[in-house]
């Protein structure tokens, strides 16, 4: 039963409209966002144009499919799509944002027939082994996977952005028109954030952000690094309990804490404070990091280090002299990854900050959610606090992947 | 012959190089074992403390004696009368201050016509013993004066200096005072099963679904090609940004009436009408004419949950794979093994361990999460977890105790899960 399905054919039809559909609604759907279009892309008639593409393919052995093949096939989509969907493939006459309409179309055509080509290019016709049958089944749904997982990563991102940009009214008549409005000019486009600065105080909450962030990155190194070399170095009584207990201490929740620290802090006039939010910080990122540090350290070579104190050099020595520098990757990635809890906390700063004039970027986004203010300052305050921290891991890529891998079971 | 060998053998015991270095390890780490305490396991146990007080949030402000002067009349001439009005009052509404005094520098020239017994005056101070003032107590203390000559030349208000009241109040988190009451609120209320329900099925299916996620996007990343770097990047997106920035992003795109997605679903015919995924509690489908109903808000959340988190899957799971050695592969394809099996039959146990280490790492954050779901929804529309109980009973309802007795539930299981963690994790990884 099995064998009888492991058919070149049916690989051509899985291709084909799966590529046909996929090609249409993500490419269809750009269209509708871009041109404003009230577009109702075909997606049926798009799969039934990628299938009959990829039969054409497979009309041919696999070396006989040239280049001309491969244009019939190419042409046969477009003919199709225009066909089945009566020359409405956006469910649009084609007088409507018609230089929209040709370049999406063109981009289907092409999507469609060079995926059809790249998944099917060695698939013969008839019944196949199952290793090929496999291998060029896991070829379509890798491309799928592909796209898939671009999507749903970078759709809410450019929604974040898009959002930003426009006004409550346009959004409210047509939430699909994200076409970039530049009848306002530059400062007409960047509207919300001119507001945000001017009136809602975020040049102020990017500095305290900034100026937390760095501090908590500063308080937890001084703490953990002397903490890590000790676990790491020096032999103590009750030195492998601490090094397994410090995972421990890192696995209590937040909230557990929130109730007692709300209650202390309060009557020690410590909340509503930024020193109150500096000595929770590094006190929640001081196990993690010395966690990761210690497992740094210990794959240090430990000669260079009793050289170092056969020269004279002190423990304090060592460490500034010999471990830190070796150590300076592993000093970024704590550093990146320990900036990023404090850039994102979210509880703490939202339970304990009340004044406006202290709020973390963090809490000054929360203040936006309310009826009274319009959704696209919401959204360009989230930018404001996402383009610093994606900035800085766009740029330390590398440091912050390995801090994420040391750390992050933290969530 | 033996006490040579016990002379030549390594030294027995503590010597003082030994015990330099630990005092100096325990010097190193003394800073971070302070803060930690202070900040993570005092207020572990004080949480479990609470949760057996009668502690309101109004309770956090101590109850305080407050005192505001006035002067009624005028005074023209020496012999002028008028009047020293102090108005008392209890800032709390329920409970007692003790020892309440009340300081005033007096103005000179004024002589009392009659004194409060409570008060007396010596030189340019006035002190008046309260004693003890019952909760809401309010009262207006009154001074008749008769002026002379050096009042009216000195120009003085008496208002101007100001009343100083002390007293002592019983500080509600330290004071003896227990009950269960907190406890039997919780687990009385009929909602508590449904939230800890809730909460078991967010965890498993967050963690589960950010897992699947992950593996999957290790497995397509698990080659090389142009651009892997940057689509890796991009794949980390989620994780990295802001939990404000994405999870208000999602409300924005899945909002009923303004939302990008909803108007893409009813565009292509895929919806009837607006879907208000995070307000909706249940959702029916018919699927081969049987009726299929499930929490619509809660897999929206659990959804987000998956997207958010799925990145920190992949990473471990792709750290993984490229560990894994290429001949094994080799061989398995000699023999003819075909990619799915190689899949099943190779890469799936050589994953298993980290896969499992993962899951219950991810189980605990996951549970233990709070941001994410009151952000998108505030825990309404059957989306409250425990976490989230534990802000809406503390704060939301103002009952701390209660709230605190949420918690102390969330650190037992928590603290169930971490044994069972550390009794059966493998030791070669995570």
């Amino acid at each position: 039963m099995m064998a009888v399905l492991r058919n070149g054919l049916l690989l051509a039809v899985i291709s084909g409209a799966l590529w046909g559909a996929i090609a249409m609604i993500v490419i269809g759907v750009t269209f509708a966002l871009i041109s404003g279009a009230p577009a109702q892309p075909s997606v049926n008639a798009a799969a039934l144009a990628g299938l009959l593409g990829a039969l054409v393919l497979m009309a041919r052995t696999p070396d006989q499919r040239t280049p001309a093949v491969r244009a019939v096939s190419a042409a046969v989509v477009l003919v199709i799509l225009f066909a089945a969907s009566f020359a409405h493939p956006f469910g649009l006459p084609l007088d409507v944002a018609p230089f929209w309409q040709i370049v999406s179309v063109m981009l289907i055509v092409g999507t469609v027939s060079f995926t059809n080509w790249a998944c099917l290019y060695d698939a013969t016709r008839g019944a196949l082994r199952r290793y090929d049958f496999e291998k060029i089944l896991i070829r379509i749904f890798k491309g799928f996977g592909f796209v898939t997982f671009t999507v749903i990563v970078a759709l809410p991102f450019y929604i974040l952005v898009m959002t930003s940009l426009k006004s409550q009214q346009s959004l409210l008549a047509n939430p699909l028109d994200f076409s970039i409005d530049f009848s306002g000019g530059v400062s007409g486009l960047f509207r919300s954030y001119v507001e945000l600065f001017e009136q809602f105080n975020f040049g102020r909450y990017l500095l305290i952000s900034s100026i937390v962030s760095v501090a908590t990155v500063i308080l937890t190194l001084l703490f953990s690094v002397p903490g890590a070399y000790a676990v790491s170095r020096l032999r103590f009584p009750g030195r492998s309990v601490l090094s397994r207990s410090i995972l421990l201490i890192y696995m209590v929740p937040a909230i557990v804490l929130v109730i007692p620290l709300y209650a202390v802090f309060s009557q020690l006039g410590l909340r509503n404070t930024v020193a109150g939010l500096l000595i929770i910080y590094p006190a929640t990122t001081i196990p993690v990091a010395l966690y990761m540090l210690q497992g740094y350290f210990q794959g240090l070579p430990a000669e260079l280090e009793e050289a170092g104190l056969m020269d004279g050099l002190s423990r304090l020595g060592v460490i500034i002299k010999i471990t830190l520098p070796l150590s300076l990757p592993a000093m970024a990635s704590v550093s990146l990854y320990v900036f990023m809890i404090a850039w994102n906390e979210f509880l703490f700063a939202f339970m304990f900050l009340d004044d406006p004039d202290i709020f973390t970027l963090s809490r000054g986004v929360v203040s936006l959610n309310s009826s009274e203010v319009p959704r696209q300052h919401l959204m360009a305050g989230a930018v404001i606090a996402t383009l610093p921290i994606l900035g800085i891991f766009l740029w330390f890529e590398r440091y912050m992947v390995q801090g994420l891998t040391a750390g992050s079971v933290k969530g | 012959m033996s006490s040579i060998e016990t002379a030549v053998g390594p030294p027995k015991g503590v010597g003082p190089m030994q015990r330099r270095e630990a005092r100096l390890a325990y010097g190193m780490l003394a800073p971070t074992f302070l803060i930690v305490a202070t900040i993570v396991l005092i207020p572990l146990i004080a949480n479990f403390w609470i949760s057996f007080k009668p502690v309101q949030l109004g309770d956090l402000r101590p109850p305080t004696p407050v005192a505001s002067e006035r002067v009624r009349g005028d005074a023209t001439a020496a012999g002028d009368r008028i009047r020293i009005e102090y108005r008392l009052r209890n800032s709390s509404r329920e409970r007692a201050i003790t020892d309440v005094i009340m300081t005033d520098s007096w103005v000179d020239g004024l002589t009392p016509v009659k004194l409060d017994p409570r008060c007396a005056i010596t030189g340019q101070n006035l002190r008046c013993d309260l004693g003890n003032i019952e909760g809401g107590f309010r009262e207006r203390l009154k001074i008749e004066v008769t002026v002379d000559e050096a009042y009216l030349a000195s120009k003085t208000n008496p208002k101007d200096s100001k009343p100083v009241m002390t007293g002592d109040s019983e500080n509600i988190l330290t004071n003896t005072e227990l009950t269960l009451d907190n406890f039997r609120k919780v687990f009385e209320a009929s909602e508590f099963w449904s939230v800890l329900k809730v909460t078991i099925y967010y965890t498993v299916f967050g963690t589960g679904g950010a897992l699947v996620l992950g593996l999957f996007a290790a497995l397509l990343m698990n080659q090389a090609f142009r651009g892997r770097a940057l689509l890796r990047g991009l794949f980390l997106f989620p994780y990295v940004a802001p939990v404000i920035a994405v999870a208000f992003t999602w409300v924005v795109l899945l909002d009923p009436f303004s939302g990008a997605l909803n108007a893409i679903l009813q565009q292509m015919g895929a919806a009837g009408g607006p879907i208000n995924f995070f307000g909706q509690r249940e959702a029916s489908f018919t699927l081969l004419g049987l009726e299929f109903t499930f929490p619509l808000a809660l897999t929206t959340v659990i959804a987000f949950e998956a997207w958010r988190y799925f990145p920190l899957s992949f990473l471990f799971i792709l750290a993984r794979m490229q560990s894994i050695s290429g001949d094994m592969y080799e061989a398995a394809e000699m023999d003819g093994a075909t990619p799915l099996q190689q899949f099943w039959y190779l890469s799936l146990p050589q994953l298993a361990g980290i896969l499992s280490v993962l899951f219950l790492l991810r189980f605990i954050w996951t549970f233990n999460k709070f941001d994410d779901i009151f952000l998108l929804t505030g825990g309404g529309a059957g989306t409250r977890t425990l976490t989230v109980d534990v802000y809406e009973q503390g704060f939301a309802l103002a009952n701390l105790g209660a709230g605190a007795a949420v918690a102390v539930v969330v650190f037992v299981v928590l603290f169930t899960f971490s044994i069972i963690y550390f009794r059966f994790s493998p030791k070669d990884e995570g």
